[in-house]
């Protein structure tokens, strides 16, 4: 048996190494998750190519389907990774003691948080690539010019900051089973009804006003009018709005143990 | 920096959950290079003692210094090691993953293959967590406080679900480790493992301190560690 030197001789790596290591571990974790990755690849890969070749009607008669298809199953992806995936994996780390354990080493609490938005950060990036490499090779041809694309990196990075303090005020104050159905039920409402997918002028009139007011319609309507070159303002205010709110009720509200 | 004579010292803690009061005044001291245990029923406050000493709970009222400064002091990172009582891991991963993981976050860690030979893990190195046995799974916990060579290790009923052989094994490595120079502070409801192993002895109830002292003091009248837990102590539901 080899020998163990059992003196102590603590000392922490550096805090970028942390915070990569951490990145690393929570993205391999996620891409072996079969759940994980039905929410994040294939169910918006499913919309994408159903959409496409189904031809549903979701576009006006003077937008393809597929134009609307691309940018929306893009918002999905980053709907999937930022709230469901981090509430999920967040609530059963916190069940699990894994918060507990990890906020007590030299990543702490801050390198924690750092490490996991690495990981979601990584996730998505793969999202980006193979779900807009699979919308292109079904006909999208999205007409971004640098503002718009600008603009819809900012909406993107607004919706990801917001979902995610969704998902953590929600992983850290319920239940991990609770969290595993409200986090899925929620996903799929929204996708549904949240202005996602779906553009918020497909809506009765009525609701418009409502789901104009969330933050998966401003994110859903912002990509998709970037994606036309459009620029729209509205959804960088909503987004702003839900993350003072969201940011403020996590700080609050979250809870590392169980 | 040098050591305090006192590796934790907590004065007069109080901690409510709402209305339930968890810790209710709570004092005592660890001697810095020994092995303290603190014993207690279900609910006593053991765990969250824990947790306010490593800044997890945040007490209503009362004075913590670990090491010998405040808790949360950016000076404590990566000194003291945690074993907590529930898993202390994500359910998918491999042992040897999840020590690999940990080491990495230290400048000086434990070689992770000796580790996992030490606490008898080799042939499961490459099992994953939830596949492991609650005894193995208890290991992998214990090496994942060890692996960063803290000066300080709380260690919350670290010996749960093993059997008589690896409850031994772990004995001996606490011991070596107390040899060594490490503190620690264990929480346990086994008074066997009180009497083999602790230097100072705390018995807690409803969230305070009722009797301490060295298991030779405490059992000096003949009488033994569980007739003194049992007259120190409530029965109550756990909680």
């Amino acid at each position: 048996m080899t020998a163990l030197d059992l003196s102590p001789a603590p000392a922490s790596a550096p805090i970028a190494k942390r915070i990569v290591r951490h990145g690393l571990i929570e993205a391999r974790l996620l891409i072996r998750n079969g759940e994980q990755l039905l929410l994040a690849l294939v169910i918006p890969l499913a919309i994408l190519v159903a959409g496409r070749f189904a031809d549903v009607a979701i576009a006006n008669s003077s937008i393809a389907s597929v134009d609307l298809l691309g940018p929306s199953v893009l918002a999905l992806a980053v709907w999937s990774s930022a709230f469901t995936s981090i509430a999920i994996t967040t609530a059963f780390e916190r069940r699990y003691g894994v918060l507990e354990r990890l906020a007590t080493t030299p990543l702490g609490k801050p390198g924690l948080l750092a490490g996991k938005a690495l990981a979601i950060i990584m996730i998505m990036l793969g999202q980006l690539v193979i779900l807009t490499s699979a919308a292109v090779g079904l006909g999208w041809r999205p007409e971004f010019t640098a503002p718009s694309a600008l603009l819809a990196v900012l909406i993107v990075i607004l919706a990801t900051a917001t979902f995610a303090c969704l998902a953590l005020l929600l992983a850290g104050r319920l239940r991990a089973e609770s969290v595993l159905g409200l986090a899925n039920l929620i996903y799929v409402v929204l996708l549904v009804g949240g202005g996602l997918i779906i553009p918020v002028a497909r809506y009765p009139a009525a609701l418009r006003p409502v789901i104009e007011a969330l933050p998966t319609a401003a994110l859903g309507e912002g990509l998709r009018a970037a994606a036309h070159g459009q620029l729209l303002g509205w959804p960088v205010l909503v987004l702003l709005a839900w993350l003072v709110a969201a940011g403020f009720a996590a700080w609050k509200g979250f809870r590392w143990t169980s | 920096m040098p050591s305090p004579d006192s590796a934790v010292r907590v004065a007069d803690l109080v901690v409510r959950f709402g209305r339930r009061i968890v810790l209710d005044g709570l004092s005592l001291e660890a001697k810095t290079g020994a092995l303290t245990a603190v014993l207690g029923p279900n609910g006593a406050g053991k765990t969250t003692l824990i947790r306010c000493c490593t800044q997890l709970v945040r007490p209503l009222s009362g004075d913590i210094t670990v090491l010998g400064l405040p808790v949360g002091s950016r000076q404590l990172a990566g000194r003291i090691g945690v074993m907590p009582q529930s898993a202390g891991s994500w359910s998918g991963i491999k042992t040897g993953e999840l020590l690999r993981y940990l080491a990495g976050i230290y400048a000086n860690p434990l070689p992770v293959p000796a580790l996992i030979e030490r606490l008898g893990l080799t042939d499961c190195a490459k099992t994953p967590y939830r596949r492991l046995s609650g005894g193995q799974q208890q290991a992998v916990n214990l090496a994942g406080a060890l692996v960063g060579r803290p000066e300080l290790v709380f260690l919350d009923e670290p010996t749960a679900g093993m059997d008589p052989h690896a409850r031994r094994a772990t004995w001996l490595l606490l011991r070596e480790l107390r040899a060594n120079g490490v503190t620690m502070l264990l929480t346990t409801h086994a008074m066997d493992e009180a009497e083999a192993l602790a230097d100072q002895v705390f018995i807690v109830d409803h969230g305070r301190v009722t009797i301490s002292g060295t298991v030779r003091q405490l059992t000096k009248s003949g009488r033994t560690l569980e007739t003194v837990f049992l007259n120190h102590t409530s029965a109550r539901a756990a909680s």
